[in-house]
């Protein structure tokens, strides 16, 4: 089985973001960027399917491909799902933001040349924070999707999913080829070992531009302002449970 | 200009984000529909009607909606959108998970995460969990959002719309329910109450997590929230996350406890009404968005305040 999965260049997630004084965007020059964490599981799901390991027979999955869309930068993004052990890379080179639909058109044409029976992506990025992308290619590849997964079991051609869902957790059996998109819990990420990044270095990456793939990326949204949240100015400290309880009947909340 | 607005429901009847959403689709100006799509939905479909402002309920009813799952709502969903200018999911788990194929299938980009309305063309959301805020103009045809139920005060009912049946789609779909395990509870639901007890890393085990919050939840009618350090240690379950990546709340009363407030629990949380931290540590991030903050270790902090809310008659 060939297992696909698409991966984000992000802001570290250790890092707070900084809104441009003149409210243009976000300023990230000089910060570290990273995997986002929710691909990182993604890429670790798969690794797992490949060696066995996480519930996973070894050799259910026998190849991984790793895809990023972003600037010349994402190949480090790309070396790092390598380092933990994808097969081979693809980077679709595009510069600036690229909207999850555009994203999604991206993957569909690469999807279609490279034929994985099984998607995996993480539910969102923790930059735009859309959770929209892996929906999205589902719909135009006209493939059952399984979001929010904690737990996947492979069997018979199909993906049975635990997905955390409002209130629990509820489980699909969807046919493959399907789309998946990861929760936190599905795994823990290994760290990579420096012998492991360093054959990363060797391991091909192919780069494609969206004009080959014959996709507009042209953004539909138009961000006119970008804000600093507003502030919640800090109340004060009391010194006991008592005043504490005084302080929220005056407040009218208990 | 028309909006749809896809209701949040247990089948028998509507749930307050249902009522939040169509605040937000009225702020666009526009006609509010609401479609009630599940299974043996009637009472779902008559609350709708109930709410106040909706000019017309869709009911469509079928064994293929009895899970919402994405494929049969994006199947539902996408015809009705020659009627519609826009289509308003909650940013719920089902809302998530099925407005984006609803969006893909109409070729526009999705707004997700709306927490306020400028008018009929003009968002704003969160991004960076929360610490950005961006306002973005949206003049695709079709627009497609998910929005934040807690940014939005429900409107109340005193309708009296009418209710069309519209038809359920038939299938086969590609994926299929098998189970669900949900939690069992005779608390208010986390997204809905009023006031949140949530515990954090501090408690040390999920015996002490429920022994301590479980007694002031129970005596504050709260529902039980925790951080996602609370849950990854596995001190609670994962239903229980309060974050950006768990559940937004926004109740009258948040009570945190032993939580230090990490940045991504504070996006899920930053909106009530009032915030109450109890943290031994003086230096706790979450003392700067407190509005009463008490540095003292729970373990002594907690029975007191049992006390004094004993005393004060609650």
């Amino acid at each position: 089985m060939k297992v696909l999965v698409p991966v984000k260049r992000v802001l570290d997630y250790n890092l707070k973001v900084r809104v441009k004084p003149d409210g243009s965007g976000v300023d990230l020059s000089n910060l570290k960027m990273s995997i986002n964490p929710f691909c990182e599981i993604a890429v670790e799901e798969a690794v797992r399917m490949k060696e066995g390991g996480g519930g996973h027979a070894a050799g259910a999955a026998t190849e991984i491909v790793a895809v990023s869309i972003g600037p010349e930068q994402a190949q480090e993004t790309l070396r790092n799902a390598l380092a933990i052990g994808a097969d081979r890379g693809i980077l679709v080179k595009a510069e600036g933001e690229v909207e999850p639909l555009a994203v999604a058109k991206l993957l569909k044409a690469v999807i279609e040349a490279e034929k994985p029976d099984l998607v995996i992506l993480g539910k969102q990025a923790i930059d735009d924070d859309n959770n929209a992308t892996g929906q999205m290619l589902a719909a135009l590849l006209d493939w059952p999707q399984a979001t929010f997964a904690s737990k996947i079991v492979l069997h018979d051609g199909k993906a049975s999913v635990t997905r955390e869902v409002d209130g629990g957790l509820q489980t699909l059996d969807v046919d493959l080829p399907a789309i998946v998109t990861t929760d936190l819990r599905l795994n823990e990420p290994r760290y990579a070992s420096l012998p492991n990044i360093m054959k990363a270095k060797k391991k091909p990456i192919d780069v494609k531009t969206p004009a080959d793939l014959g996709i507009d990326v042209a953004p539909r949204l138009k961000v006119i302002k970008t804000a600093e949240p507003p502030k919640r100015s800090g109340g004060i400290k009391v010194k006991t449970a008592g005043e504490l309880v005084g302080k929220l009947k005056e407040a009218g909340v208990i | 200009m028309a909006v749809l607005v896809v209701a949040e429901h247990d089948h028998a009847s509507v749930k307050d984000a249902t009522n939040k959403v169509v605040s937000a689709a009225k702020a666009m100006g526009a006609d509010v529909d609401v479609l009630v799509a599940g299974s043996n939905a009637g009472g779902a479909a008559a609350a709708a009607a109930k709410i106040a402002g909706v000019r017309k309920v869709l009911h469509a009813d079928g064994a293929t909606l009895a899970k919402q799952m994405a494929e049969p709502l994006e199947a539902l969903i996408v015809p009705l959108m020659a009627n519609y200018d826009a289509v308003l999911f909650p940013a719920s788990t089902t809302g998530k998970n099925a407005a984006p194929r609803v969006a893909a299938k109409l070729d526009v980009m999705q707004l997700s995460g709306v927490i306020g309305v400028e008018g009929a063309d003009t968002f704003v959301r969160p991004i960076y969990a929360g610490n950005a805020i961006i306002t973005v103009k949206d003049e695709q045809a079709k627009k497609v959002l998910t929005v934040q139920p807690t940014a939005f005060k429900a409107t109340g009912d005193g309708g009296g719309a009418s209710v069309e049946t519209i038809a359920a789609p038939s299938g086969p779909f590609k994926s299929a329910f098998v189970s669900e395990e949900m939690a069992k509870s005779d608390r208010p639901e986390l997204t809905a109450a009023k006031r949140v007890v949530s515990g954090g890393r501090a408690l040390g085990s999920s015996e002490e997590f429920h022994k301590v919050l479980d007694p002031l939840a129970d005596k504050l009618g709260a529902a039980v929230g925790a951080s996602r350090a609370a849950v990854d240690a596995g001190y609670a379950p994962n239903d229980y996350q309060v974050g950006q990546t768990g559940k937004v709340v926004a109740p009258e009363l948040y009570v945190a406890i032993g939580i230090s407030g990490a940045i991504q629990h504070l996006a899920g949380m930053k909106d009530s009404k009032i915030i109450v931290a109890i943290n031994k540590d003086e230096e706790a991030p979450i003392f700067q968005i407190a509005d009463f903050g008490l540095v003292a270790d729970y373990k002594a902090a907690v029975p007191e305040l049992m006390d004094e809310l004993t005393k004060a008659g609650i």
